[in-house]
């Protein structure tokens, strides 16, 4: 009773509106970002025929089907794996490679060490673009196109500079009180860096981890370039070439993009606070 | 005795500096081989005639910039790269800074929106291209149109709208930078909250004090504590967009006639189609010195602004 006789707070209706209004703006943005991927999925669903007329939200049968013409008949199983396989090589390499690299530059003396470290650092100021160019014809002259391997060292390298400036910072904050220690119990310097130095860094390596998976995962041009045999293609080479011969199997190609991109989302969901902190922290931007 | 200690001493201490080398040696050989080499190599292919295969490569100095020069089809892809620039400079960050002042408060599902803000950009932009593609798309058959926009657009009854959204010259260029700020706003977003969130909540209470409304909080308050974040978000914005072009090979697709062309494309087509090495990578020194000297005015115009 007595709450009903308080007279509406006109300041408390102003707050509620304009929450409203704020819940509305992001909503739409958020529909917006959401939409577009259920159209896909939604569209993998249909056949050749009902993609072309079928509006409706929730088709009535779904084509599991396209899933399998894709990863058969596409050839998707075989880019999937590659896609993984150079994922996770990469992503080792760039973690063992810039960490070692990262730890000398914090902790260890010797010659020439600003001047490297800088080098590192001035690549990832300098934009290059076309470097894929001069790249090509030197993978051709040592015979690494169209090789794993060659595609692996490649995308090392692209991770590299970012990977080694984000650890070193890391490293530069972290107290060495246990490495002295480590030390002085008479540990070698790669000891050290394997048993204390790796593990105390774990978070600035989930950094490193899921931008450089992200990358890999979704790179274009220098597959595209270098891995032209089938056998060797990635997932996101592998949509391109199949648009020439199946361009009227929307369904399809849409089953194609959705095993693009559900892994990445899967990842992004679990890592997104990694993401986000990684982000924010500026760290990954330089 | 003290000869032999110096020897020792200077023994373990080459040790030392060498396992230390060991440390960055494989970052610094692969960095080597294809970074450096690559960088100084496109300055050097700059100057030749060479399709790429034969062994004959002929000099020809500075050849390749002036034609460089004198290619229109060049400056026009230049021109659309700055288009798709302005609107993501504008439109994409104004969203982002928006969206970043509405979730800057104790807000429900603020979590939900930052994850679902920054689910386009870890999508790859093959994947968004063809989803925007097919989205876009212009076919139609018995009135009704196949693409999800053009049917909205014949729903709502506003069917002289409806056009050929990606062949189009007129929107072909809007619609791939709305699709790449699309892409894109979700990295601006988070950097521009966390900037947000580290502004002294003190300096808005001393604000208010001072009786300050909210219009006037945010031009003297938000805006200046902002700028250096503003700055970082806008120079990675116009890196970015410069360079875009995985997006318009997926969505418009490679038979280009000009209408969607950037300097990137340009730079792929002169080395994939018309097999000129030596052109291509003089687009590719003249664009990089392009970026560079953007991103130095950039830093410039940053270091003005501290200073004020």
């Amino acid at each position: 009773m007595a709450k009903a006789k308080i007279p509406i707070n006109r300041y408390q209706v102003f707050q509620s509106t304009k929450y409203l209004f704020i819940h509305i703006f992001l909503m739409s943005v958020a529909a917006t970002c959401i939409f577009p991927l259920f159209w896909m999925v939604r569209s993998a669903l249909m056949t050749k025929e009902t993609i072309f007329i079928d509006k409706s939200l929730f088709p009535s049968a779904l084509q599991w089907g396209n899933f399998v013409k894709a990863w058969i008949g596409g050839n998707f199983g075989t880019y999937f794996l590659n896609s993984l396989f150079y994922t996770f090589s990469v992503v080792v390499g760039i973690v063992i490679i810039s960490s070692l690299a990262a730890y000398a530059f914090s902790r260890l003396r010797f010659p020439g060490k600003d001047f490297f470290f800088y080098m590192f650092v001035a690549a990832m100021m300098i934009p290059l673009p076309g470097s894929f160019v001069p790249l090509v014809v030197l993978m051709n002259k040592i015979g690494l196109v169209n090789t794993r391997l060659g595609y692996i060292l490649c995308m090392i390298n692209v991770g590299l500079s970012m990977s080694i400036l984000l650890l070193k910072t890391f490293f530069d904050k972290m107290p060495s009180d246990l490495e002295d220690a480590a030390r002085i119990d008479g540990c070698g310097k790669i000891r050290i860096w394997w048993n204390v130095a790796l593990p105390l860094a774990r978070p600035a390596i989930a950094v490193v981890v899921i931008f450089n998976s992200l990358n890999v995962w979704n790179e274009f041009i220098l597959a595209n370039l270098l891995l032209t045999d089938d056998s060797l293609m990635t997932l996101q080479t592998g949509l391109f070439k199949f648009q020439g011969p199946n361009l009227a199997d929307y369904p399809v190609l849409m089953a194609g993009l959705t095993i693009a991109a559900i892994p990445i989302i899967i990842i992004y969901l679990f890592m997104q606070k990694h993401i986000i902190k990684g982000l924010s922290s500026g760290a990954v931007v330089g | 005795m003290s000869t032999n200690a110096a020897k020792t001493f200077n023994f373990s201490k080459l040790r030392y500096t060498l396992e230390s080398f060991a440390f960055i040696f494989p970052a610094v050989s692969i960095f080597s081989i294809f970074y450096i080499f690559p960088f100084f190599y496109i300055f050097k292919l700059s100057l030749y005639e060479w399709n790429g295969l034969s062994p004959f490569m002929s000099f020809i100095g500075l050849e390749n910039f002036i034609e460089l020069m004198r290619d229109k089809i060049w400056w026009t892809s230049m021109w659309h790269a700055c288009y798709i620039t302005l609107i993501a400079l504008t439109f994409q960050n104004m969203l982002a800074f928006g969206l970043a002042l509405a979730c800057d408060r104790e807000i429900r599902l603020k979590k939900f929106y930052r994850v679902v803000f920054f689910l386009p950009p870890v999508l790859s932009e093959v994947v968004v291209g063809f989803i925007w593609r097919w989205v876009l798309n212009a076919g139609e058959q018995n009135g009704e149109p196949y693409g999800l926009l053009n049917f909205a657009l014949m729903k709502s009854g506003l069917n002289h709208l409806i056009t050929d959204w990606l062949s189009n010259p007129d929107t072909a260029l809007t619609c791939i930078a709305i699709v790449h700020s699309w892409k894109g706003f979700g990295w601006g977003f988070i950097m521009l909250l966390a900037g947000l969130q580290t502004i002294d909540k003190q300096l808005y209470e001393a604000a208010k004090v001072d009786g300050a409304n909210s219009w006037e909080t945010f031009k003297n308050v938000t805006v200046p504590m902002m700028i250096p974040v503003i700055l970082v978000v806008m120079i990675l914005t116009v890196l970015g967009s410069m360079q875009v072009f995985v997006l318009i090979l997926s969505m418009v697709g490679q038979g280009l006639e000009y209408e969607a062309e950037v300097p990137v494309t340009r730079i792929l087509a002169a080395m994939t189609s018309s097999k000129q090495y030596g052109y291509a990578c003089a687009m590719g020194v003249t664009f990089g010195a392009i970026l560079i000297f953007i991103s130095f005015s950039f830093k410039k115009i940053s270091e003005r602004m501290k200073q004020v």
